[in-house]
Formats: structure tokens, C-alpha cells, sequence
């Protein structure tokens, strides 16, 4: 192999991913007079934002006034059951509304309310109508938006191109080799910093809401080049996927479902969540159907119903219902808006997915309830990143949106992603803008190291025989979903380590058949090590967190221990290669956050009360 | 579970041909499902675009049977139990490999179309901008765009003609369309859409309103209207006259 004959492109920056925290990411970066390369797996725009359905949380208060960021942040970190990382759940909070109003100056069009601004919907955790919003497809206008922008911006947008591995210059990033999907030629890409927006890891999993794209790829290539993974133990497992027919198994159903009315009963006809109210929640949440009916009413005074409990909350009260004999035919939960709203409003307000069920399901969802159960569906863990820079501890490697870890803790509120990848993309491009306006010039280049990363991806073609990488895959499938999955034991993740090891050795001789060009074969081969590194992770992660706290349930540990509360699970690369984890302590809580976080409804309701009238 | 036969487009820029899968389909599947069994058992470097498999991202258009359709939101029972299902890549755009479409031009559309430029005026002393649900109804129609491009596919004027040179396609007037009648837009786009963009061109078969999974009223709702604020103002006498006499800054 000549490497002179593989083509290099600089930049000052490359963002790898173009969903909607690659996009901003990008956008910052170039707004700000940086040279900058947008790389992604698949055509722009298709991204897996497209899927985000509910809305966006920004404590605009155009619906509730009360609404505020220090409620929007007790909001996060009750949802994330204190284990974010506070001073990114307060920028995150803080600066959610100026993102969200930045998307209307670029052209996004949000629902209204009555008196001509951005309306606001329920949804799980947050205490007020929070959640900016297009109908159920919020996310599509915000990549669009987000694209459209972009590209008017001076963006070399690189389509169908997969990133493989970076080049280091010592301790610093110096670039990345990547693969055109079509052609199945490497291209260099020599810059001074990567942001990583690669999403998270769902594709490890069964039953997923994620597609193809979400391998984990951030994961692997992060940990591959020094930094460091954090909580990868709390994967959300989000309450209403689709599971009937069985090929369309784990696809959304958005929340906004349960935001506009919607209810869950089992097969007795019983709304089960109402015995499955935590105890923090229940000074908050409506005890009677009488109450929740007030509230959807619009009674401010009247407590939310138990379906819009976090999520954690409701996929783990499904999965009981299921397990004692009270599921659905194909087991799952009944949820209902048929017999809550008028079919004029259904449509109207979750078109996509009264679409959805027609047509994947044969399903009215007018006259009909769905059958819904959990699907994987979020990673809160991930790429372990200063708040405020949004830098791995590489320097020069950023990561923001779902492959970073800290906005979310435990477990995530719905909305609070799409908040997240506007408000951490925009400040990963600030971090790496200040970051190489530090730095000097374009870091040199390593040929050894770029061939070395060419060889491991040809040799999957070039082996004589060797492992089906579909069957891999599906073995790694089915082997999270059983023993990583909702609920978990000590035993079940020990043999989950084991089952992952295992299939490293067969990945170590997967082979694609075919030729370079187009074959998803071989790129599936080249995913399965960043789905291999992200599984064995989160399965390290889960097996050392002995305690239960939102997203992450050990029936052989339950509920949550103030000891754990102190630590966060970080994993990294051994030198000899394995894989290590270890318990990190965390750092001092800023006093006023704390003192936020912590105060009653009540006396933060008037706080922000006082605070609004001061200004 | 029933056995289907299968007849897959194979093959590149520089040709290829229709080839037999027998495969076993399962209840509910939909096509996309089917060739993913056959790349999972059979082909392993069959190409095909996909992504979200829940008909929101507009990936995996293809033409099935000869009819182009998202192949993740075609159910298998659409389909006699003894038809035999052939799949081909779009038509209008130039294969990439076996289903896979190269749809770049599409992208290079988009650049050319002058964006977005807010009225700062519209905003209320909170910094708010105001605009009225009834207002943004129309254009929140023409943003439930998926980007399939099935549209541009059965464009008489980019898949039989080629006009690619001279005509943007129905997505691209609904993009058109989303810009000129959004509230807050300060552009003026009326004469690149009839220059640049080659409203004229389009003979209003509806054959892209047909296709659209999203069910978008491209021709009636977006085409047509942009049409006619190309004829007011290059072709109304009237119009002319007064614009003549009374010329005005902006729209």
C-alpha cells in the first residue's frame, strides 16, 4: 500500500456525525472563522435526530410563566437522580430557551400557542409544559433547520463516510482515517481538533429504538485514543416502543402520547402506574384519576398523573405488569388516547404516529389502544468531557450530544436531549474554536499510524474465511438484551462479560465477503468493534455499580445507596490493552446548585416568583 | 412464515441485472425487512440506504414492482402471496450499487436556494417573535419534508427529459415554497424560482403529490401558488404598470 496515493484533506476541525449536536457543533465552529469538515455514516439529514418526536425543553414559559432554568435544572437533576454532572446540567438549563429561539432565527417553524409564540408541551419530569415542539416531529425541523443552515455556512459536508480510527501527534489529535462508504476508498483527514456527535450505542441491544448508525462508534474510537467512557452503565430503556409485529419491535412511541393524554392499563383494564409511584415523586404526582383528569384539564393546582413519571420509572412498572401475567397479548402495556381524545385531535397532534401504526401495525389509534414495551433507547453515559469545553481528556478530541456523558446523570427526561445536543454542540464548537486559537499550526502527520489503521479494515476482506459479522452481531444482540438488559444481577452481567469476550475472539476473525465497494458486510465487520468495546463497557460499568439509581436496576442490589452517590463508574484503556473500570470520585457540588436542586417545589415556585419580579 | 420469491437489482453504474432471492417472510414484515434477511443469510454485501425504519428520515426509496416507495413502510401483505417482489433503485438518479441511488444532486438544489432571513421587527418587547398558528399552518405542511426524493424521481421533467440543468424538482419548490410564505422571511425569491429555479418547467401532472409518504400537497398547495406569484409579477399587465409607477422596496 502507497500512502501517497490515499487522499488527504485538511481542516482546521472535523465533527464526526451530522445529527443535531454534530450539526451545531459544526455551525459554531464555522461561524466562528474555522476551516470546518462535517463527516457522517449516512446522507445529511438523516441522522437519528429525524426520530426525536416530543420536543425540545427550554423553560421558555410561554405556555406556564412560572417556568424557569433553576426549575428546568431541579427538573434534570431529579430526573438523573443527582448523578449528573452539575454545572452541565445548569449551562444545559440556562442556555436551552437562547438555542431553542436561535433555531426560529435560522427558520424553524414551532407550533404556536394562542398568542403567536413557540407552544410548549408536557412531558415526563418536568414540572410545567416545557417542551417546544412540531406536532411528534420535533426533530425533523431541527436537523433540517440545523442542515439548511449549515450549509449556506461554508460546511464541507462529507456524506456517506465512515470514520475508522484517529491519529494522535504525541499526547494530541491530529486527524482521523475515514472510508467512503460508496467506493470503499480511506481518505486522511488532517486537522487540529475532532467533535465527536456520533450518538450512542443502542445497535448493541435486541430490542432498540436506534438504527444501524447507532453503533457506538464515538465510544470505540474515544476509548481507542486515550479518553475516557463515564456511567456507561445507565443505558434508558424508554417505556413505549412498538412490539407487535415483531419486525418493527422497539420503534418509538413517543411520549408525547402520554403528554396529550394518553394512559397505560394492563389486561384488567387497570391504570397500574398509579401503584407505582416512587416516593420522591409522590408529593408531586396526582393520586386519583380525578386529580390527573383536573390537570390535563389545565388545573394548575392539580398534580401530574403517574403515566408521565420518568421513564425509568414506567418502562420498569411495564415490565412488571408483563412479568406478572397482566401484559398484552404480544407483551407489552396497553396504551391508550383512543378513548382520551377526539380522533380530530390525535391526528392533528401525534400525526406521525397515527402514520406509523397504520401502516406498520394496521392500527387506528383513534379507535384502538397500542401495545407498547420498553425499548433501548438512550445512552446518558459516555465520552467523559469537561463541562465547559466540552474536551476529553485528549487534547484536542471534543464530544456533545448523546455520545458525552453528564447533562442526564442516572437517567434522562424526554425533551432534555434535544436541549442537550443544541446547547453542548454549540459548546463543543466554542471549546475547540478556543482550543486551537491556543494552538499553533497543523499538527504533523503519521504515515505508520494511518496505515496501520487501513490494515485492520482490509484485513476483514482479505481473510480467506472466517465469522458472518450479521451473525456476530446478532449474537451480541441477543446477549445484551438478555443479561445487560432492564433488570440485572450481579451473575447476569459476570456471564455478559463472558459472552462479550467471547465474541471478540470471533470478531477477531470476522470476515466480509465481496469487494470494497458499497458492501455492508464489511462496514457492519467494521462497527462491531465499537459495538464490542461500547458492550463490554456498559456491562463493566453495570456489574461495579452495586446499587440501583434510574436507568440502572440491580434486583440484587435495590434501591439507591448515598455511598454510590458519591462515584462515578470511569472506564479506560489499560496499557496491555484491557479494558479497566474504576470507581471516580466525584467533585463538590457548587452550594447554590445544590441548594437548588434540593429546595421543595413550593419555596422554588416562589424564589423564581421573587426573581422574576426583581428583574 | 411463507416462502417469497425475491428479484433484486444488482450492480453498478456500468450495469448489472435482476437477480432471484427465495426467502422466508414472517408475519408483518415489511420489504425492507425482507432484504435484510436476504443480506443477513444470503447476500451479505447487498447495498441497500436505511436508516430509521419508521418512515421519518426518506432513505430507503426505492421502486418496488416498478412503483417508487419507501421499502421500510411497504408491508409484504400489500402484495398477492404468490407475486413475485422486484426491487430496483430510483430511476431519476444514477445507481450507486445494487438498490443504493446516488442522490448528490439533490444536495447541490438546496445550495443554490437563497436561505432564511428574519424581519427583526416581528418580534415582541420579549424578543419573542410572534407569528399565529393559522399563519404557519401552510408552511408546516411543506416542513413535514422527508427528504425520500421519490418526488424528484418521478418528475417527468428530471426522470424523462433530464432537465437537471435547468429545473429544481418538487422538492426544492417546496422548499421554495416553505421560505416564500414563511411569516418572518425577509427574501425575495420570486424571480431565481422562475430564472434559476425553473418554475416553468413544471406541467403540473401531480405525479410528485402521487408519490409524496409524507401526503404533502406539493402541486396544489406549493407549486401551483409559486407559479402564480411568478406570473403576478412578470406577466400581469396591470401589475406591471403599477409596479411601474409605484415601485417598492422588498416584497
Amino acid at each position: 500500500m502507497n500512502i501517497n496515493d490515499i487522499k488527504t484533506i485538511e481542516h482546521d476541525v472535523i465533527v464526526l456525525g451530522a445529527g443535531g449536536a454534530g450539526l451545531r457543533a459544526a455551525i459554531e465552529c464555522s461561524m466562528q472563522g474555522l476551516s470546518t469538515g462535517l463527516v457522517c455514516k449516512s446522507l445529511l439529514g438523516k441522522a437519528h435526530t429525524v426520530m426525536a418526536e416530543g420536543g425540545v425543553a427550554a423553560s421558555l414559559g410561554n405556555v406556564d410563566n412560572r417556568d424557569h432554568w433553576k426549575v428546568h435544572f431541579r427538573d434534570t437533576m431529579r430526573g438523573g437522580k443527582f448523578l449528573n454532572n452539575w454545572r452541565m446540567a445548569e449551562l444545559h438549563a440556562k442556555e436551552a430557551p437562547e438555542r431553542v429561539r436561535e433555531l426560529e432565527e435560522w427558520g424553524a417553524v414551532f407550533d404556536r400557542t394562542k398568542t403567536g409564540l413557540i407552544n410548549q408541551r408536557n412531558f415526563g419530569g418536568h414540572r410545567y409544559p416545557r417542551l417546544a415542539h412540531v406536532g411528534d416531529r420535533t426533530g425533523l425541523e431541527i436537523i433540517r433547520t440545523l442542515q439548511d443552515r449549515g450549509i449556506h455556512q461554508g460546511i464541507e459536508v462529507y456524506m456517506e463516510c465512515t470514520g475508522l480510527d484517529f491519529l494522535k501527534d504525541k499526547d494530541k489529535i491530529s486527524g482521523m482515517v475515514a472510508m467512503w462508504r460508496e467506493t470503499g476508498e480511506f481518505v486522511i483527514f488532517r486537522c487540529k481538533a475532532i467533535i465527536l456527535a456520533t450518538g450512542g450505542g443502542g445497535k448493541a441491544w435486541k430490542i432498540t429504538s436506534n438504527s444501524w448508525e447507532y453503533t457506538g462508534d464515538g465510544y470505540g474510537m474515544a476509548y481507542e485514543a486515550g479518553a475516557e467512557l463515564m456511567d456507561m452503565e445507565f443505558t434508558q430503556f424508554h417505556p413505549t416502543g412498538m412490539v407487535w409485529p415483531p419486525s418493527v419491535r422497539g420503534t418509538l412511541v413517543t411520549e408525547g402520547v402520554r403528554g396529550e393524554g394518553g394512559i397505560l392499563v394492563n389486561s384488567e383494564n387497570k391504570r397500574f402506574m398509579y401503584d407505582n409511584i416512587p416516593e420522591r415523586f409522590a408529593a408531586e404526582t396526582a393520586d386519583s384519576e380525578d386529580e390527573a383528569e383536573k390537570w390535563l384539564a389545565g388545573d394548575k393546582d392539580a398534580r401530574r398523573p403517574p403515566e408521565l413519571l420518568t421513564r425509568d420509572v414506567v418502562a420498569r412498572a411495564i415490565r412488571k405488569e408483563v412479568k406478572a401475567g397482566r401484559g398484552s397479548p404480544h407483551g407489552g402495556a396497553f396504551l391508550d388516547i383512543a378513548n382520551r381524545r377526539t380522533a380530530e385531535d390525535i391526528k392533528r397532534k401525534l400525526p406521525s404516529m397515527y402514520h406509523q401504526f397504520k401502516v406498520l401495525a394496521e392500527l387506528d389509534i383513534t379507535k384502538d389502544s397500542m401495545e407498547v414495551g420498553p425499548t433501548l433507547h438512550y445512552f446518558m453515559g459516555g465520552v467523559r468531557v469537561d463541562s465547559d469545553s466540552q474536551m476529553t481528556r485528549v487534547p484536542g478530541l471534543f464530544a456533545c450530544g448523546e455520545c458525552a456523558a453528564g447533562v442526564h446523570g442516572a437517567n434522562r427526561l424526554g425533551g432534555n436531549s434535544l436541549s442537550d445536543l443544541l446547547v453542548c454542540g454549540k459548546l463543543a464548537g466554542s471549546g475547540a474554536v478556543n482550543y486551537i486559537q491556543s494552538s499553533t499550526s497543523m499538527p504533523p502527520f503519521d504515515e505508520n499510524q494511518a496505515i496501520a489503521i487501513i490494515r485492520s479494515a482490509t484485513d476483514i476482506l482479505n481473510r480467506e474465511s472466517g465469522e458472518n459479522p450479521y451473525l456476530i452481531h446478532e449474537n451480541l444482540q441477543d446477549l445484551m438484551q438478555n443479561n445487560v438488559g432492564i433488570v440485572r444481577t450481579d451473575e447476569l452481567l459476570s456471564d455478559g462479560i463472558k459472552g462479550v469476550m467471547t465474541l471478540w475472539n470471533n470478531f477477531n476473525n470476522v470476515k466480509a465477503d465481496g469487494a470494497s465497494q458499497f458492501n455492508p458486510g464489511w462496514h457492519e465487520a467494521i462497527a462491531l468493534r465499537n459495538l464490542l468495546i461500547t458492550s463490554e463497557s456498559v456491562a463493566r460499568s453495570a456489574k461495579m455499580r452495586e446499587e440501583s439509581r434510574g436507568a440502572h436496576t440491580r434486583i440484587d442490589f435495590e434501591g439507591e445507596r448515598d455511598e454510590w452517590l458519591k462515584y462515578n463508574v470511569v472506564i479506560r484503556k489499560n496499557l496491555d490493552g484491557s479494558m479497566l473500570a474504576e470507581k471516580v470520585l466525584r467533585k463538590d457540588p457548587d452550594p447554590e446548585l445544590k441548594r437548588i436542586a434540593k429546595l421543595s417545589i413550593e419555596d422554588l415556585e416562589k424564589e423564581v416568583t421573587q426573581d422574576k419580579k426583581e428583574k | 412464515m411463507s416462502l417469497r420469491n425475491f428479484r433484486l437489482f444488482r450492480g453498478d453504474i456500468n450495469g448489472g441485472k435482476m437477480e432471484n432471492y427465495s426467502v422466508e417472510v414472517d408475519k408483518g414484515m415489511v420489504v425492507l425487512d425482507v432484504i435484510h434477511r436476504i443480506q443477513t443469510n444470503q447476500a451479505g454485501d447487498l447495498a441497500v440506504r436505511w436508516n430509521c425504519k419508521a418512515g421519518k428520515c426518506g432513505s430507503c426509496s426505492v421502486e418496488i414492482n416498478g412503483k417508487p416507495k419507501l421499502a421500510c413502510m411497504t408491508r409484504m401483505n400489500e402484495y398477492g402471496p404468490d407475486e413475485k417482489i422486484s426491487v430496483r433503485p430510483i430511476k431519476a438518479f444514477p445507481v450507486m450499487k445494487d438498490l443504493v441511488a446516488d442522490v448528490s444532486w439533490n444536495y447541490e438544489q438546496n445550495k443554490k436556494i437563497t436561505p432564511f432571513q428574519p424581519n427583526p421587527d416581528k418580534k415582541d418587547q420579549n424578543g419573542n417573535y410572534v407569528m399565529m398558528q393559522h399563519d404557519v399552518d401552510r408552511i408546516q405542511e411543506f416542513r413535514k419534508c422527508i427528504e425520500c426524493y421519490l418526488c424528484q424521481n418521478v418528475c417527468h421533467v428530471l426522470r424523462d427529459h433530464d432537465k437537471k440543468d435547468q429545473f429544481v424538482g418538487p422538492r426544492f419548490m417546496i422548499r421554495l415554497a416553505s421560505l416564500e410564505m414563511h411569516p418572518l422571511d425577509t427574501v425575495d425569491r420570486i424571480s431565481s424560482t422562475k430564472n434559476d429555479h425553473g418554475s416553468g418547467l413544471c406541467n403540473i401532472t401531480r405525479c410528485c403529490t402521487d408519490v409524496c409518504p409524507e401526503h404533502i400537497q406539493i402541486t396544489d398547495n406549493g407549486i401551483i401558488p409559486l407559479k402564480e406569484r411568478v406570473v403576478d409579477r412578470y406577466y400581469d399587465p396591470v401589475l406591471w404598470l403599477f409596479r411601474k409607477l409605484f415601485r417598492k422596496k422588498g416584497k
